[in-house]
């Protein structure tokens, strides 16, 4: 197996491993998570017997990292206000928050499923089989989540 | 889905694409949590020097390669060091800080030995005999392939030498620079005769411009 210095690997895609962390464990958890995918990424690196989609096994291992973080706070059980990882918006100067930020609020949000499928779909353009090979479900359980997610952000702006 | 709900996702769409994506921080740094971890099997930067750019890698026991790299093949270059040694490779400049700060002062003239931790895993055991031979000869001097054959225990392999001194994984830091043809010739070498050259005179007391 001829695999390329991991290096290419955080080049092309650790900004957008990060944004889909930000999106799914949200900013302040993002970083820790973000060491803990590329750890277990290299870990595994060495033994990878097909290099054909790191882009997509990338992003199955962010998911998963995500996912244990989500249930390691849920059993350290701690009353976090739920969505807990919501930035609070600086509007220190009298602003309301940019556009952006409601948005990422919006997304941070929704149901679990449906914030990882659409984060998986807008941030790392993954097609619907990705979004199915990544969160472990069928394809149309993928495509469904990506729509009922964009369905309530929709919902949310136009309210 | 209807048409009107069909346009609204793709302008919904669109509009997290836009936002998602904008420019957000830096991701943190992994190489401290990596090496922590036990898994920075290589770090590497590149270092411009008189003699171009050169790639230098280097695992936890210390500089394992040296790599002159010709216009646009700096790629190849890397992904050679990931097949000979790991590819749980990182850009890590600060962790080679020591090796390009005395190549700088070689370059400059002012050091004649190199005090560095080698990793010489790439070097078979001829190859290493050869090196360690070739790393005797004095700042300044040079030897030939026969004598370096006949000091690695190999009085008639001076074309193996000289084959062992064609693939130095660690030119400049193992000299093979300082080896020439017995008739006087300046022989073969790894990154082309003109470096050679250009080390050569560094040696004489003629540093080059960095």
């Amino acid at each position: 197996m001829r695999l390329p210095p991991f290096q290419n690997l955080l080049d092309a895609h650790a900004r957008d491993v990060h944004r889909f962390l930000i999106a799914t464990v949200g900013p302040i958890d993002a970083d820790d998570v973000y060491q803990e995918t590329w750890l277990a990424a290299l870990r595994a690196y060495p033994g990878l017997g097909d290099a054909s989609n790191l882009r997509g096994w990338l992003f199955t291992i962010a998911h998963r990292k995500a996912i244990d973080h989500a249930r390691a706070r849920a059993r350290r059980a701690t009353p976090v206000p739920e969505p807990a990882e919501l930035p609070e918006a600086p509007a220190a100067d009298g602003r309301t928050t940019a556009p952006d930020e409601d948005l990422w609020a919006a997304v941070a949000a929704l149901p679990d499923k449906q914030r990882t499928a659409v984060a998986l779909r807008f941030i790392a353009d993954s097609a619907y089989a990705e979004i199915a090979m990544a969160m472990e479900i069928s394809e149309p359980a993928a495509r469904r989540n990506v729509h009922e997610g964009l369905k309530r952000l929709r919902e949310e702006r136009t309210r | 889905m209807n048409e009107t709900n069909h346009h609204l996702d793709v302008d919904m769409e669109r509009t997290l694409r836009a936002a998602l994506k904008a420019p957000a921080a830096e991701p943190p740094s992994i190489v401290d949590t990596v090496a922590a971890a036990g898994l920075l099997d290589v770090a590497y930067a590149r270092h411009d020097s008189p003699v171009g750019t050169l790639v230098l890698a280097r695992t936890p026991q210390g500089l394992a390669r040296v790599a002159y790299v010709e216009e646009g093949q700096e790629d190849a270059v890397l992904q050679d060091i990931a097949v000979r040694l790991s590819p749980r490779m990182l850009a890590a400049p600060q962790r080679l800080d020591e090796s390009r700060r005395e190549l700088d002062e070689y370059f400059a003239g002012r050091r004649q030995a190199f005090d560095l931790e080698l990793d010489l895993r790439l070097l078979g055991d001829f190859a290493r005999r050869v090196l360690t031979a070739t790393a005797a000869i004095p700042y300044g001097e040079v030897s030939t392939y026969r004598e370096v054959a006949a000091a690695a225990g190999s009085p008639r392999g001076s074309r193996a030498a000289g084959n062992a001194l064609g693939s130095n994984p660690l030119p400049i830091v193992l000299p093979c620079h300082r080896v020439l043809h017995s008739g006087g010739g300046l022989g073969g070498y790894t990154g082309g005769l003109e470096r050679k050259r250009t080390l050569l005179a560094i040696e004489r007391g003629q540093p080059a411009d960095a």
